[in-house]
């Protein structure tokens, strides 16, 4: 029998529902589902029931806020910019090259002083401004099957990095925008001893870059311990001075695992960013990881900036629990925690003064 | 030649050779062609599916519009890969693609059950077994007992002696009843050697017309009707075998035509989706625009940006590298026009409506079947409803007709049934007995001019003619004891009206005891079986609104009996008789019976042989049959004289009152759309409180038009005008959402007839403004009444509301074919699943088994389906917008160069994954007030009238919220990327680090505000929620755990994982959400109306209570659950109560035994120290004192009702005089 529960209209792909059929004589089943009756918790959000939680909210938020606030304080950040604009500037000679490949090496040296002394480990970071690594087609210029040393993508560089795959038929290692533009200024740092001696302060370049990256994403090419012959027919970035093989003498941080290189290849988020460069570590607990007093800032000076109205800064930074100094957090934690506490006492308020009208409103009828 | 002939004269008929045979020249003979017998309900074989499905799916808007996204990041170089739009396309595309799929073949699967039957066909004198698919038009086929038709026949022979057989149709039209079919009269015996050819009309969809002719090579000619069909789909009963001729094959069957497209309903809030689509849509294209204009405005700067950054920009084709920059952003940004929620909506629906076809309160026992849900599109639009159009008879009223009274020559006469048999007739006006011819003559008429039949008893299983006899001999042996002995008889007829006359005249001595081949045996009050031949029955329609038959009595007498409503019949009366009996029925009106006018004719043998000549003409004329036959029943049936008029009640519908009250107590205005008179509709709106005591009644009518006594058309200019003024201009202004419960000073019931609406709708003159005149009046009446209305009518008034100012939401409710066009014109349709067959049930949307269903149906189902559907709706826009938004701002800081701020992971299974799931169970669970509560309070109704959820307040105040949040998650983590440097390792976060804690914070956001709306917290939810929730994390740290092989980047290489090992992102993420949600915790804390409102109202319904604790007088309502939250702090000293009280109820006595169990739950709330919701009114009844056990404030009372139809209610209710007394 053509029954007529199979007759769905179906316009539009709209669904029919079949119910009746199978619904016909029988009595629905009595299950809370069914029924629209499942137990339920129905919380109702009342003045009663938030004000303890604004209050608490407060309670926790502001102290949470003053802790970060201090912490924040309490980091010691030094920063210098020395992009060399004005004619004044030490470095304003190195900044006139706009070219990628000077042969002749140009540095310059910035004296600085420190007015506090830098108790824990110091973090030294280059920042750059106007620097949009966040462009698309900057962010997606890059390899990562390549860097993670894969042969066939070493041999064959993926399109995402055209124009930067290739160089005259030999392919690029490593590929794409991000790296033909590594930063590339040198920089060290030398504290002036009250005498007049400069005492070069030892930079760690280890772990400057996310353990993961180091380890798991970015591999040399092949297992072959010779950099030299796994990068055998690739060609080095357009603007790079040394290939990739050759950028450090340590074997461990060399190739496509040079952490400098890793740091780099993590795009910033933001136009103007810092990223890692060093790690002056602690020596003992006597003394003072950077004492008070004259430093020098010496810049072998590569990295042009002056096209794109760049800025180039070193940052010296001590790092908490949260980070390096950022008094946004506290701030904002202490104001949401502020303004919970002083809605919780509005609440309580309005609570008082019309809780009760409302009560004796409801009662009679 | 003559046959081919005639096929071409005549193009909207065919012709049909019986057998294949040709008719006269076997030499010119052309099969004609027809369609096979093939029933293809499906839409798909395996080689169209593909195509064919896709092009549906692709033809919608939503489909479309994705389906280019993914062509443009096909083509054009753009952020996102194209599997970010192409995996949720191909996802939904596949999903439905499956489903379709799945359906069609569940389709085939059917129809090769119906095509592939076995069936025997008599081929050159040989039975042969055929697949029914194989079966052609002029096939005859043979069909025997229980078999369903496989094809259109016109019988031909029967088993049965009489040339007759029965079928049901109950798959057809739901009519179980046994109709019966006659064979082509004069049929040749031998169908082998018999060659004629059968013309008739072409195949149409309306299951009772049929015309046909058919030439026998005789030459004589038959016609053929309705009553000759046998429709496939309809089954045999009742009778061995039947050979039929197939008329009608496959896709041209009656059958077929009907499952034929019913014009799709839409519902209003998808109107508010595609008016919200469009704010969205521009919202995406000036977010494009701003984006590109600022892109190359920034790029024409003198400092060009950043040279290591800047790969090969070429300014040649500057306005193609425009436009595809444009595309470029409308592709980033496409994720703000919610794709998924297309989907999310669809499956919303199609299992919500679940939920209707569940609900245990829909099932009636009677006829043990539940709520059908027809349309799942619609069930929001039940939510909606402003204006009510209900049928009468079998809607408001049971239908079950019992005669009351009858009238004869002016005399009334009331049946006693607990007399004993002797007096079967009592006269209330004493008068001069022996009168009996009169009464004798109306009996007779009673029962004869009807279309009853006779039910077999069961266990019978030849034919109907034989069963008579005896068995009626026992029944009428108990006649005077039993007051319903239809049980025992067992009559079927298509109107319960009829049966109901055939009884009363049974209870009056005459009984009919059925057919037998043509004549019909009545027995007298003498116990003498009087025989009748039954020349012509002048079939009953709307119309005419009467029906007559013409029979032979033995004496040879030829007689005419007609009955009908008093309109059709009084004109066709002598006139002096009328008088007498109209003062009856007009009284009989008003009390709400049913009344029905019995008039007879004597025919002279002269104008009988006239007579019935033009009833055969008619019969036989091919073309206007319905006109000719009209044409000549009209003339027949006059100048006869008036016997007596009957009056039979119907009674109310269970609930019918307090359901009407609910609907009207729910702002919607109730109009009651009838064919009945106006005293007897009045009367039931009186019965259902539609119209009340204090109601001011506007009547427009051909009555009070006649009353001035000048031109009909002046007089309803002067009374609509007279009447406006009372009611629209005088009235106070209603505001908007202002109860009017209880009965207001201006509180008027307007009533009209069906003669005067023609008038209002069709004069000539004027004709808009009477229109708009008598619309304004109806719209500020609380109940319109029309009266006499026509099944077109009905559609008319419905359409005519419809398309008034505001395009208010209609509902029509109806059980009968008389319904249909209303049911089809209104928003939604309701069927009832009563006595007058399928076919309102069959066009419904929803079809509920009785009235009192459509209470719960609206007030809690469609409110729910309401809420959460526009809750759904605006969620959607809302979570996409804060989704899209920060992706937005980046471009400001990445150079406008399209970058996106989340991973391409992120942007496809955002809406698939993350979000979807919680807001799916919330729109399917959610009850932000309970059920109870809601039709316990129909006011609750009114808080989301008009589209209120999903106007365009709440929908700015949703985008608002989604900007609010938007802008908070973007710039609350820049201001964290101040400094990168966001580990205690002094370690930098990138680009894709920033994106994660921005997407992290929008998924938790976005749940958890979906959470602070979650009122009713099944463990559904909490799954869901929680469930998304932890899926969300786990994906992270899945996808960023693996170097991916397949992808060429690793963005998110042990991005989520370095983001939890920071303790500022921590930070940052708890920041943020509880920043996004303050301001909607405090909303919802400040702002409760609906908690507040609703409990208010709620407190209005409770009981005062007489006992020794609190005082409690006792007027409750009851429904089969009551569930209380009572929560209030105070402590109460045990106490015990325990009541057993017995009442009665003017309409239902039944006994009550209330054991209380009251469960209180101590609830620590001091803005509301208790809520309660209580549901259902039903009868209101004083109860004496009683006594109930509780412990503190645990307690529970259990009301127990024991009714007399022996179902079981369990009531739980509380006081609330509790809390007054101890706050004294």
């Amino acid at each position: 029998m053509m029954a007529s529960s199979y007759n769905a209209k179906e316009e539009d792909g709209h669904v029919a529902v079949p119910v009746g059929g199978t619904i016909k004589n029988k009595k629905p089943d009595n299950t809370a589902f069914k029924q629209q009756r499942l137990p339920a918790w129905q919380p109702i959000l009342t003045a009663g029931t938030v004000l303890p939680a604004f209050f608490v909210i407060g309670l926790i938020f502001i102290p949470i806020g003053i802790g970060l606030y201090v912490t924040s304080n309490n980091i010691r950040e030094f920063e210098i910019d020395y992009t060399g604009t004005d004619i004044d500037d030490p470095c304003f000679n190195c900044s006139q090259s706009f070219s990628w490949n000077n042969t002749r090496p140009c540095t310059c040296a910035l004296d600085f002083s420190l007015d506090h002394p830098f108790e824990s480990n110091v973090f030294m970071y280059y920042g750059l401004s106007n620097f949009y690594q966040n462009h698309r087609r900057y962010v997606k210029s890059r390899d990562d099957s390549q860097l993670n040393g894969d042969i066939n993508s070493l041999k064959n560089p993926s399109k995402e990095c055209e124009p930067y795959a290739r160089n005259e038929k030999a392919p690029i290692a490593p590929c794409g925008a991000i790296a033909n533009s590594m930063f590339n200024d040198t920089l060290d740092l030398y504290y002036v001893h009250p005498n007049g001696t400069r005492i070069q302060i030892p930079l760690s370049k280890k772990d400057i870059a996310w353990w993961t990256d180091k380890h798991v994403k970015f591999r040399n090419p092949g297992n072959n311990p010779n950099l030299t012959a796994a990068f055998q027919g690739t060609s080095k970035p357009i603007n790079w001075r040394r290939p990739v093989y050759e950028l450090d003498t340590d074997e461990e941080n060399n190739g496509f695992i040079n952490e400098d290189f890793i740091v780099w290849m993590r795009t910033a988020a933001l136009p103007t960013f810092r990223k890692l460069y060093r790690i002056i570590q602690k020596k003992n607990n006597m003394t003072p990881t950077l004492p008070r007093g004259n430093y020098t800032l010496e810049v072998s000076y590569n990295y042009p900036v002056r096209s794109f109205e760049g800025r180039k800064r070193v940052i010296l930074s001590t790092i908490s629990w949260m980070g390096g100094k950022n008094p946004f957090l506290g701030i904002a934690y202490i104001t949401v925690g502020s303004v919970c506490f002083f809605l919780g006492v509005v609440l309580l308020i309005i609570h008082h003064k019309y809780g009760s009208r409302n009560n004796s409103a409801d009662i009679p009828n | 030649t003559l046959c081919s002939h005639m096929r071409t004269l005549r193009v909207d008929s065919r012709t049909i050779y019986v057998g294949h045979r040709p008719c006269h020249d076997p030499e010119a003979f052309i099969p004609p062609k027809f369609c096979d017998n093939r029933i293809v309900s499906s839409k798909y074989t395996v080689w169209n599916f593909l195509p064919k499905n896709l092009f549906e799916q692709f033809r919608r808007i939503a489909n479309f519009y994705f389906l280019i996204i993914f062509l443009v990041q096909v083509i054009v170089d753009t952020p996102t890969s194209p599997v970010t739009s192409g995996l949720p396309l191909f996802f939904v595309i596949t999903v439905t693609a499956i489903k379709q799929g799945y359906e069609d073949w569940l389709r085939h699967k059917a129809d090769n059950e119906v095509n592939k039957y076995l069936v025997t066909v008599l081929e050159d004198g040989q039975r042969m077994r055929k697949e029914s698919e194989k079966i052609k038009v002029g096939d005859v086929v043979e069909v025997v007992e229980d078999e369903t038709f496989p094809c259109d026949l016109v019988l031909l022979r029967s088993s049965r002696e009489d040339e007759t057989c029965f079928v049901t149709t109950a798959s057809l039209d739901g009519e179980s009843n046994h109709k019966t079919h006659y064979t082509v009269p004069d049929m040749e015996q031998d169908l082998l050697s018999l060659n004629a050819t059968i013309e008739c009309e072409q195949p149409q969809p309306d299951l009772y017309k049929f015309v046909g002719r058919m030439h026998m090579y005789r030459n004589n000619q038959e016609s053929l009707g309705p009553e000759n069909l046998l429709l496939k789909g309809a089954t045999l009963k009742n009778t061995e075998k039947i050979y039929g001729v197939a008329v009608y094959s496959g896709m041209e069957t009656k059958m077929a035509l009907n499952y034929q497209g019913k014009s799709q309903k839409r519902s209003a809030v998808e109107k508010s989706i595609n008016a919200f689509l469009l704010v969205y849509l521009c919202i995406l294209v000036s977010k494009a625009l701003v984006c590109t204009t600022l892109k190359y405005v920034w790029q024409s700067q003198p400092v060009f940006f950043s040279v290591p950054t800047e790969i090969g920009l070429k300014y040649n084709l500057m306005y193609l590298k425009m436009f595809t920059d444009f595309l470029s952003f409308m592709v980033l940004f496409n994720f703000i026009i919610p794709v998924s929620m297309y989907v999310t909506v669809e499956m919303q629906k199609f299992l919500g409506s679940f939920f209707i076809s569940w609900d245990k309160d829909f099932f009636d026992p009677e006829i043990q079947e539940g709520a059908l849900v027809n349309t799942s599109d619609l069930n929001e639009e039940l939510g909606q409803v402003e204006y009510v159009f209900t049928d009468k008879t079998g809607t408001l009223t049971q239908n079950n007709m019992e005669f009351i009274e009858c009238c004869i020559d002016g005399r009334q006469f009331v049946f006693h049934c607990c007399i004993p048999s002797l007096v079967l007739l009592v006269s209330v006006n004493p008068s001069p007995c022996g009168d009996n011819e009169k009464e004798e003559l109306f009996l007779r008429a009673l029962c004869l001019c009807h279309t009853v039949q006779v039910k077999e008893p069961a266990g019978r299983e030849d034919g109907l003619g034989g069963a008579p006899g005896d068995q009626v001999d026992g029944v009428l042996g108990q006649d005077g004891a039993k007051c319903h002995p239809a049980e025992l008889r067992g009559f079927i007829a298509s109107s319960p009206d009829e049966v109901a006359l055939v009884i009363g005249a049974m209870k009056y001595g005459f009984t009919f005891l059925g057919m037998e081949s043509n004549s019909m045996k009545v027995m007298n009050r003498n116990n003498e079986v009087e025989t009748y031949q039954l020349l012509h029955v002048l079939n009953f329609d709307p119309v005419r609104r009467r029906m007559s038959v013409i029979v032979r009595s033995k004496s040879g007498d030829t007689m005419l009996f007609c009955k009908g409503a008093d309109s059709s019949i009084f004109p066709r009366v002598r006139q002096h008789e009328v008088e007498r009996i109209r003062m009856h029925v007009e009284r009989n009106a008003t009390e709400g019976y049913r009344t029905l006018c019995v008039a007879y004719k004597l025919l002279k043998p002269e104008e009988y042989a006239l007579v019935d000549t033009e009833l055969r003409e008619a019969r036989l004329s091919l073309q206007d049959r319905e006109d000719k036959l009209l044409k000549v029943y009209n003339q027949v049936e006059d100048n006869m004289s008036l016997i007596g008029a009957t009056a039979v009640e119907d009674r109310l519908q269970e609930e019918a009152a307090e359901t009407m009250e609910a609907l009207q107590g729910a702002g919607m205005r109730v109009w009651v759309l009838t064919g009945d008179k106006m005293e007897t509709a009045k009367s039931t709106c009186y019965a259902c409180r539609l119209f009340q005591r204090g109601t001011e009644l506007l009547e427009l009518t051909v009555r009070t038009l006649e009353d001035g006594g000048r031109n009909r058309e002046d007089r309803l200019h002067e009374l609509l005008l007279d009447y406006h003024k009372r009611a629209v201009q005088d009235a106070p202004p209603v505001k908007a959402g202002v109860t009017r419960s209880g009965q207001s000073p201006g509180d008027y019931g307007f009533i009209i007839d069906g003669a005067t609406l023609s008038l209002v709708l069709n004069s000539s003159t004027d004709s808009d403004c009477y229109k708009t005149l008598f619309l304004k009046i109806c719209q500020n009446c609380t109940s319109v009444l029309c009266c006499r209305m026509a099944p077109l009518q009905k559609a008319q008034i419905v359409k005519l509301v419809k398309c008034s100012k505001g395009s208010p939401i209609t509902l029509s409710i109806g059980d009968g074919a008389n319904d249909v066009s209303m049911i089809l014109e209104a928003h939604v349709g309701i069927g009832i699943k009563g006595k007058e067959g399928r076919q309102a049930v069959r066009n419904s949307d929803y079809a509920i088994p009785k009235l009192k269903h459509l209470k719960k149906l609206l007030l809690a189902h469609g409110h729910l389906y309401y809420v959460r559907i526009a809750h759904l709706v605006q969620y959607f826009f809302y979570k996409n917008l804060c989704f899209i938004l920060p992706q937005f701002l980046y471009q400001f800081f990445c150079g406008y160069s399209q970058q996106p701020l989340y991973d391409a992971a992120y942007l496809t299974m955002y809406n698939i994954c993350f979000t979807s799931m919680p807001i799916l169970a919330y729109s399917l669970v959610e009850q932000h007030i309970c059920m109870e509560a809601l039709l316990e309070n129909a006011a609750l109704y009114r808080d989301v009238a008009k589209n209120a959820m999903l106007r365009w307040g709440p929908f700015s105040y949703w985008t608002l919220l989604g900007v609010y949040q938007g802008l908070l998650f973007f710039f609350g983590v820049r201001f964290l990327f101040g400094n990168p440097a966001l580990q205690d390792n002094g370690q930098v976060f990138g680009n894709w680090s920033y994106g994660t804690i921005v997407f992290t914070v929008l998924v938790f956001t976005v749940t958890l505000k979906l959470a602070l709306d979650t009122r009713y917290w099944t463990w559904v939810n909490h799954f869901v929620i929680w469930g998304s929730l932890a899926f969300y994390t786990f994906f992270s740290f899945f996808w960023g755990g693996i170097i991916w092989p397949f992808l060429r980047q690793q963005r998110l290489y042990f991005v989520f994982a370095n983001m939890l090992s920071s303790v500022a992102a921590w930070l940052v993420i708890i920041l943020l959400i509880i920043l996004s949600l303050l301001p909607e915790i405090l909303l919802q804390v400040l702002r409760k109306p609906r908690g507040t409102h609703s409990r208010q109202v709620l407190h209005t319904h409770t009981h005062t209570h007489t006992d020794r604790y609190y005082p409690h007088k006792h007027t409750h309502t009851h429904r089969h659950t009551h569930t209380h939250t009572h929560t209030h702090r105070q402590v109460l000293p045990p106490q015990t109560h325990r009541h057993t009280d017995t009442h009665t109820d003017r309409y239902y006595p039944h006994t009550h035994t209330h054991t209380h169990t009251h469960r209180q739950v101590p609830h620590t709330d001091r803005y509301y120290p208790h809520t309660h919701t209580q549901t259902g009114t039903t009868h209101r009844q004083v109860l004496p004192p009683h006594t109930h056990t509780d412990r503190y404030h645990t307690h529970t009372h259990t009301h127990t009702h024991t009714h007399t139809d022996g179902h079981r209610q369990v009531i739980i209710l509380a006081n609330k005089s509790l809390v007054k007394r101890t706050s004294l």
